[in-house]
């Protein structure tokens, strides 16, 4: 009830009694919307941002280990070294270094974003297809060149 | 209440006016990642795969152990601060706060046992 006059009273004015900052409070939908919206391509590059960005922890503690392991003795090195040059390890990496390059390229739509460029629709969607094909790009150039 | 104007409700309801050093910081380590992630994928890269013997000859060289010193100490601050903003959007309380303080042990450790890893080994 408080919610439908809240709303019609928007449109047609001022009512007494009612202020903005309480509309509807605690009872509208939430940002952004995930049980209505269709995804697009805008959406589904902001979330693999952010899944790659945090995934890639994964990758760096990894990382650290093989290093941590060469630091140790060649006994340890050989026990990490041997788990990251697996097959498992292999997969591992080569998942890493694609959620790397795409969000390096992500990041760089980031940065020109901040600069208010490129953020109309036409342009956002031409960003998306260069991250998503650029990060496959990337991967294969980094496979073949390592 | 009624008597409270909308400003009046709104004043120090507002952001935390600790934003734009987050905001900045996360700027600048973007940036300094753009050139030392391609340099480190590519100087790991090589090493990976070697010997023992030849893991430790390559990382007593100045430039890949340097870059793999500073890729360590960027990327986790940077990892730091963004796990920070997934954290803040999806834990909220007492839960947010444990969170935050854990992401922030994880992070430095991680980018003190990689430096000193490296130190180890190049010196
Ligand atoms: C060339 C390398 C990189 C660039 C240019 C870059 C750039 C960025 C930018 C601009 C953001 C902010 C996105 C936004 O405003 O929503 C971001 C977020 C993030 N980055 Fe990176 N990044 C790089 C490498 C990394 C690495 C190596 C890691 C992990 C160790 C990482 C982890 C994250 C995380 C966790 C976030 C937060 C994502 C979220 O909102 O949940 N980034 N990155």
């Amino acid at each position: 009830m408080a919610e439908k006059s809240a709303m019609t009273g928007g449109s047609k004015g001022t009512l007494k009694g009612f202020d903005m900052a309480d509309v509807n409070r605690g009872n509208r939908p939430l940002s952004p919307h995930l049980s209505i919206y269709r995804p697009q391509l805008t959406s589904i590059t902001s979330i693999l941002t952010r899944i790659t960005g945090n995934a890639l922890l994964i990758s760096a503690l990894f990382i650290v280990w093989w290093f941590l392991a060469a630091a140790t003795s060649e006994e340890y090195f050989n026990v990490a070294n041997g788990v990251i040059t697996s097959w498992f390890g292999d997969l591992v990496m080569f998942f890493s270094v694609l959620g790397l390059w795409y969000h390096t390229l992500a990041g760089i739509r980031h940065l020109i974003w901040d600069n208010a460029i490129g953020l109309d629709l036409p342009t956002a969607y031409k960003m998306g297809y260069a991250v998503l094909i650029g990060s496959v790009v990337l991967t294969v150039l980094t496979v073949v060149i390592l | 209440m009624r008597y409270l104007t909308d400003r009046k409700k709104a004043v120090g309801m507002g952001s935390a006016k600790t934003g734009t050093a987050h905001f900045w910081a996360m700027k600048v380590s973007s940036v300094a990642l753009l050139l030392l992630v391609p340099l480190f994928v590519f100087t790991f890269g090589c090493a990976l795969g070697g010997t023992y013997e030849e893991v430790m000859a390559y990382y007593s060289r100045p430039f890949p152990a340097i870059v793999a010193a500073l890729t360590f100490i960027i990327g986790f601050k940077h990892f730091n601060d963004g796990a920070q903003v997934l954290i803040e959007d999806y834990v909220h309380g007492m839960a947010q706060k444990i969170s935050l303080i854990l992401l922030t042990c994880i992070s430095y450790a991680a980018m003190a046992t990689g430096v000193f890893a490296i130190a180890k080994i190049a010196l």
